[in-house]
């Protein structure tokens, strides 16, 4: 009989890449919903936002959320980069010409490039405002919050390096889009969840989700850019 | 027509191979690409040189056995086709044609552009059956109700003829499409629900210990394969082997 370890097999660590990947896509849905505060102005945007970012780092609930998520992040990113490797290994010779592009989309084949550029962008952005919420150094707001909204505009507007982190930004939003374009559909896949009947459906929510959401992400350091 | 083809020669497993140029003329538009094969072979044989191998059977598009990749997919440009199918009228006058054989770990070149594709038989030998008595007193099929959908999707899985053209599509040299048709033929069918777990669990270990890789979901597969092998089977293979994981059988 077949082995019972949860990951050994090539179809369960497809599964824990859908399940772990369609737990990333809520949390950038959360993740989404704070940053839109970003876009109220002046003292009481900063005041709203500095609340927020306090709430989200003693809440215990959303503390559990997001270990959940550093893992979800680390699991998916370990178990994507094996699949890689094992999927290299199964084909040690190539071809010495091949027409990819007849059967399938760049997105599709690309996951492992996507996701590396994905990866890249969280550490740096996780050291831009994760860590500096955490360890500091960082101002205090007139509530006595630690003041991330000041931190936040600063990254996007200082000089040469707001317009490189902006536009850093976007490309990252970009990749995150093709990411999802493929990736959101391809979960409920390997789930066996998108059966014949619901393959369209889940194909059109999956790009809408896959445009919408870096879209609304992307525009809010744009907007800070251009106005502060 | 005359073309300059450009095929993969390899004297044995163990040897180097290189893509060796040929040019041919003489070529008929109506002939099937194995034809024009075999008529490079003549014009190598009568110059007194080593013939190229290559697979071939039923000639009619049934049997899975001409496993050629031709300009970079499997049996040729034209889909739902068979290499022995595909005619050189799908070709211009002039053209290169790249042959090569499938490319996967787990299809090692034997000679040529032949592989070894037993890493098949072995998925199938590992629970692509049922169980029946076949000691005289075996039931007839027709005997036991099946739902017409079920039989219809049934039917459709069963027209894989294990080609191997989804592995030699895919980029992660994945097995996926032709282990979901073995196994959806058989779990749509009252006849191979019983064993469907074990199937699923068994067939899949399998898979995993020929060396073929993980489904990444591109479609190269189904967009490739001559019979139109869908991607619902791999849905339903996902959601086979998740089911037996949850039952387990022993």
């Amino acid at each position: 009989m077949s082995n019972s370890a949860l990951i050994q097999s090539s179809l369960a660590k497809k599964y824990w890449m859908a399940a772990t990947g369609l737990f990333l896509c809520l949390f950038l849905v959360g993740h989404l919903a704070g940053n839109l505060q970003l876009l109220i102005s002046g003292e009481e945007g900063l005041l709203q936002f500095n609340e927020y970012a306090k709430f989200m780092t003693s809440n215990p609930v959303v503390m559990i959320l997001s270990y959940l998520t550093y893992i979800s992040i680390l699991f998916h990113a370990i178990d994507g980069f094996v699949l890689t490797v094992q999927n290299r290994k199964a084909r040690p010779k190539n071809y010495a010409y091949s027409k990819p592009s007849e059967n399938s989309l760049w997105t599709s084949r690309n996951m492992a490039l996507l996701g590396t550029i994905i990866l890249v962008f969280i550490i740096l952005h996780m050291r831009q405002f994760w860590y500096v919420m955490h360890w500091g150094p960082i101002g205090v707001d007139s509530a006595g919050n630690k003041d991330l909204y000041t931190v936040t505009i600063t990254a996007f507007t200082d000089g040469t390096f707001g317009l490189l982190y902006t536009i850093g930004y976007v490309v990252a939003m970009v990749a995150i889009a093709l990411h999802l374009s493929h990736g959101f559909q391809s979960a409920f896949q390997s789930l066996g969840l998108r059966t014949d009947k619901l393959k369209k459906a889940i194909i059109i929510v999956g790009y809408i989700f896959a445009m919408l959401i870096p879209l609304l992400f992307a525009i809010i350091p744009v907007y800070i850019h251009l106005t502060h | 027509m005359k073309l300059k083809l450009k095929i993969w020669r390899q004297k044995n497993a163990a040897a180097e191979g290189k893509m060796v140029d040929y040019d041919i003329s003489d070529v008929s538009s109506d002939m099937s690409f194995l034809e024009m094969l075999d008529v490079l072979n003549e014009t190598l044989i009568k110059k007194g040189e080593e013939p190229v191998e290559f697979d071939h059977d039923c000639r009619e598009g049934i049997c899975g056995s001409c496993s050629l990749y031709i300009n970079g997919e499997p049996h040729g440009p034209q889909k739902l086709t068979t290499a022995c199918q595909l005619h050189m009228r799908s070709f211009k006058d002039g053209e290169t044609i790249y042959i090569e054989p499938w490319r996967a770990k787990a299809f090692p070149v034997i000679k040529d552009l032949v592989v070894d594709r037993t890493a098949f038989d072995r998925i199938i030998q590992a629970g692509g059956y049922i169980s029946v008595n076949t000691s005289g007193n075996t039931i007839d099929a027709n005997a036991t109700p099946v739902p017409k959908d079920d039989a219809d999707s049934a039917f459709d899985a069963a027209t894989c003829i294990g080609c191997g053209a989804c592995v030699a599509a895919c980029r992660n040299a994945s097995a996926m499409l032709f282990v979901s048709a073995k196994v959806s033929q058989l779990a749509l069918l009252p006849q191979g629900e019983v064993e469907a777990n074990v199937r699923a669990l068994n067939m899949v270990e399998q898979m995993d210990k020929e060396g073929f890789g993980n489904c990444t979901v591109t479609g190269a597969c189904e967009a490739e394969c001559p019979k139109g092998i869908s991607l619902g089977n791999i849905t339903r293979l996902n959601r086979e082997y998740m089911k037996a994981k949850l039952n387990p059988v022993d």
